[in-house]
């Protein structure tokens, strides 16, 4: 994707720049123009760690602590995936990310026939505790965080992490996971739902009132501007989707009788870094601030790190291309410096061969090391948000507040983020972006090199090493299934199973009885066939 | 005289639910003056082979983003025949490594648009495949 159109006059001299987010770029910026904005220190920006903290969460940013990086892992069964994990821990690497099979995000055993050629190809395979027993094996949980990225399961994702922990020892209050448990996005973009949307809210609400209540290390819930930037969101629109989609879980759980103030701190945000370098900068910077001032202008939060919007700054995966896959690695350096340069405090990249494969190792490994040149090389961790004051950078700051809240007025407009997705006002907007991004790059009215300038004409010819599926893998996995459905006690399993469909049925909080499955061996299959059972699967809108 | 517009049926097989291209794709082929047809995701290959025969149309377009394009396609192909509609053209797009292209091609696959693939060249090929 291009990051903003450039009109330009016969002699190449560029006469308009309009960023994504539908802002237009001046040639030269001076004091008039913090002037003109009113721009005021203290209440705009404040010192780092001050609020309402649009330099950074922190007094010194990256001078105390250097930004967690947590590469995207997991493929092939438990075994591979324990494998990987442990390699990328001994490269540096201090927090997983880890990736599920279609399968085990859809609610399928790997025996289902639904899960046919899928068993362990984009993520690994689970289908009980045995499964997340391989793939911890060895790894310190009360050390290192997992960020689980499933959606429609996550409730029994989180149940089995705590149930993998006790059995290894850990006691639940040490445990840190983050399942991204972001179903509404699912329904913009990604499609991993399964529920329908009144329903999978619920879930979402369930677990994150048990971690507040039972976990007090997790985060039960990531919310993920990142897929519908993806899918077609420009910038300020990808932040008011997740805002607006935070709204809709922060009102289910407060509907429970809990206090905003007393879970909203759990939350974290999974937000994209592909595009214009300086809008992005402006993006995270406008974001941070916003997030803090909703949170205590409408929802009255107090405590400081409560206003706090935590969270993965990376990906940056629409901005990669398949032709010329080797620009992509400087691509995903310049993405990652927009994400230092606004303080991300936890980030990741796409690898550059990721519009082919799964990465392959080395080129995960790459990746990882683009992200330690910029914390120990190039001067990254000098100083705390080295941007602030800049006459343009403040300008588009405030800029980007008001597109945000200009799209998120649009979204209350429809009736809020649940209701926009039902009807499919959000998805029927994204998509038309999309097909327009594409015809715009088609035209070359956005340019991408190697895609529609300085292309060599033998693009789609690269070679690059393709991660190999093995078919082995869904025979070992399904195996290992048959096996287990052997040996556990299937009596205590029905029982449970049982427990699980009453809580659901009667509108209890269900991740108890899921972890009482859980650590019975029940399969993800039998405990997403029970909410299949009681609540129905979701009809898309159509869009069309 | 009017000239009778394609129909194409753009299906979404097997659990990936990465849709933009096929969104995309969908718009960019009623633009170029189709009727067309989307599935919705999760579709099984069954789903979409009894569209097919119900929509009575003149192409599927599968999009398909997982690597489990040749499985897919197989068993597609094979249920299209058991339908005994075998004779409308299978197209297919998503990534789809180039290596993967003859393969799919000897399965009976008319067309690959792998992703990147221009819109016009897509329509290019789609008449092409039904005329």
């Amino acid at each position: 994707m291009g990051v903003a159109k450039y009109i330009k006059d016969e002699k190449d001299a560029i006469k308009e720049v309009i960023y994504q987010s539908g802002i237009k770029v001046k040639p030269v910026y001076t004091p008039k123009d913090l002037a003109a904005i009113g721009f005021d220190y203290d209440k705009d920006l404040g010192n780092p760690g001050e609020y309402p903290f649009t330099r950074n969460l922190h007094p010194q940013g990256y001078r105390s602590r250097a930004w967690t990086t947590r590469q995207y892992t997991g493929f092939g069964t438990p075994q591979e995936t324990n494998e990987r994990f442990k390699l990328m821990i001994s490269h540096g690497q201090t927090g997983l990310n880890v990736a599920f099979d279609l399968p085990t995000q859809m609610g399928y055993d790997s025996d289902d026939p639904k899960a046919l050629g899928e068993v362990g190809r984009v993520g690994m395979a689970i289908d009980s505790l045995r499964d997340f027993e391989i793939a911890f094996e060895g790894i310190p949980l009360d050390r290192i965080g997992s960020g689980l990225t499933i959606n429609a399961v996550a409730s029994i994702m989180l149940a089995m992490y705590q149930a993998t922990a006790e059995k290894f020892g850990y006691p639940k209050e040490k445990i840190s996971a983050t399942p991204q448990n972001d179903i509404l996005k699912e329904m913009i973009g990604r499609g991993a739902w399964i529920f329908p949307v009144k329903q999978a809210v619920r879930l979402v609400g369930d677990s994150i009132e048990y971690s507040v209540k039972e976990l007090p290390r997790c985060n039960p819930v990531s919310i993920c501007g990142y897929h519908i930037r993806e899918s077609g969101a420009n910038p300020a629109q990808e932040i008011a989707c997740a805002f607006e989609i935070a709204k809709a879980y922060i009102e289910n759980v407060q509907s429970r009788g809990l206090a905003v103030e007393d879970f909203v701190g759990r939350f974290s945000f999974n937000l994209n870094v592909f595009g214009n370098l300086w809008e992005q900068i402006a993006k995270f910077r406008a974001a941070r601030k916003l997030w803090a001032k909703m949170l205590k202008e409408e929802y009255g939060v107090q405590e400081k790190k409560k206003l706090f919007l935590r969270g993965l700054f990376g990906g940056g995966g629409s901005g990669l291309t398949k032709e010329q896959p080797e620009n992509n690695i400087m691509r995903g350096a310049f993405y990652a410096l927009g994400a230092a340069l606004s303080g991300a405090q936890t980030t990741a990249l796409c690898s550059f061969d990721e519009a082919y494969t799964i990465p392959t190792p080395r080129a995960a490994l790459l990746s990882l090391r683009t992200l330690e040149i910029l914390m120990d090389e190039v001067g990254l961790r000098d100083t705390v948000d080295p941007l602030a004051g800049s006459y343009f950078i403040e300008t588009l700051t405030k800029q980007m507040e008001e597109k945000i809240l200009d799209e998120m007025k649009q979204i209350q407009n429809v009736g809020g983020m649940v209701h926009a997705v039902a009807t499919g006002f959000i998805q029927r907007k994204v998509t038309q972006q999309a097909y327009e991004y594409e015809s715009g790059i088609q035209k070359g009215e956005y340019i991408k090199v190697g895609v529609n300038k300085y292309t060599e004409g033998s693009e789609a010819q690269t070679d690059v090493d393709l991660h190999e599926y093995n078919e082995q893998w869904a025979d070992t996995q399904v195996a290992s299934l048959n096996e287990l459905r052997r040996t556990r006690d299937n009596r205590e399993v029905q029982r449970l199973l049982k427990a699980l469909k009453t809580a659901a049925r009667d509108g209890k909080n269900v991740m108890p009885a899921l972890v009482d499955c859980c650590r019975a061996y029940a399969t993800v299959g039998e405990m997403a066939g029970v909410f299949r059972d009681v609540f129905g699967e979701w009809q898309e809108p159509s869009i069309f | 005289m009017s000239v009778k517009k394609i129909k194409v049926l753009i299906g979404k097989p097997g659990l990936d639910g990465h849709d933009r291209g096929a969104k995309v794709t969908a718009l960019a082929l009623r633009d170029a003056g189709m009727e067309v047809i989307y599935t919705g995701l999760h579709q099984t290959v069954e789903q979409i082979a009894r569209a097919a025969v119900q929509e009575a149309v003149d192409v599927v377009g599968l999009s398909i983003m997982s690597g489990a394009h040749l499985p897919i396609c197989q068993k597609l192909l094979e249920l299209m025949k058991g339908e005994g509609i075998e004779e409308i053209p299978v197209v297919v797009g998503g990534v789809i490594p180039k290596q993967d292209i003859p393969k799919l091609k000897e399965l009976g696959i008319a067309g690959v648009f792998p992703g990147g693939t221009p819109f016009d060249q897509i329509v290019d090929g789609i008449k092409k495949v039904i005329f």
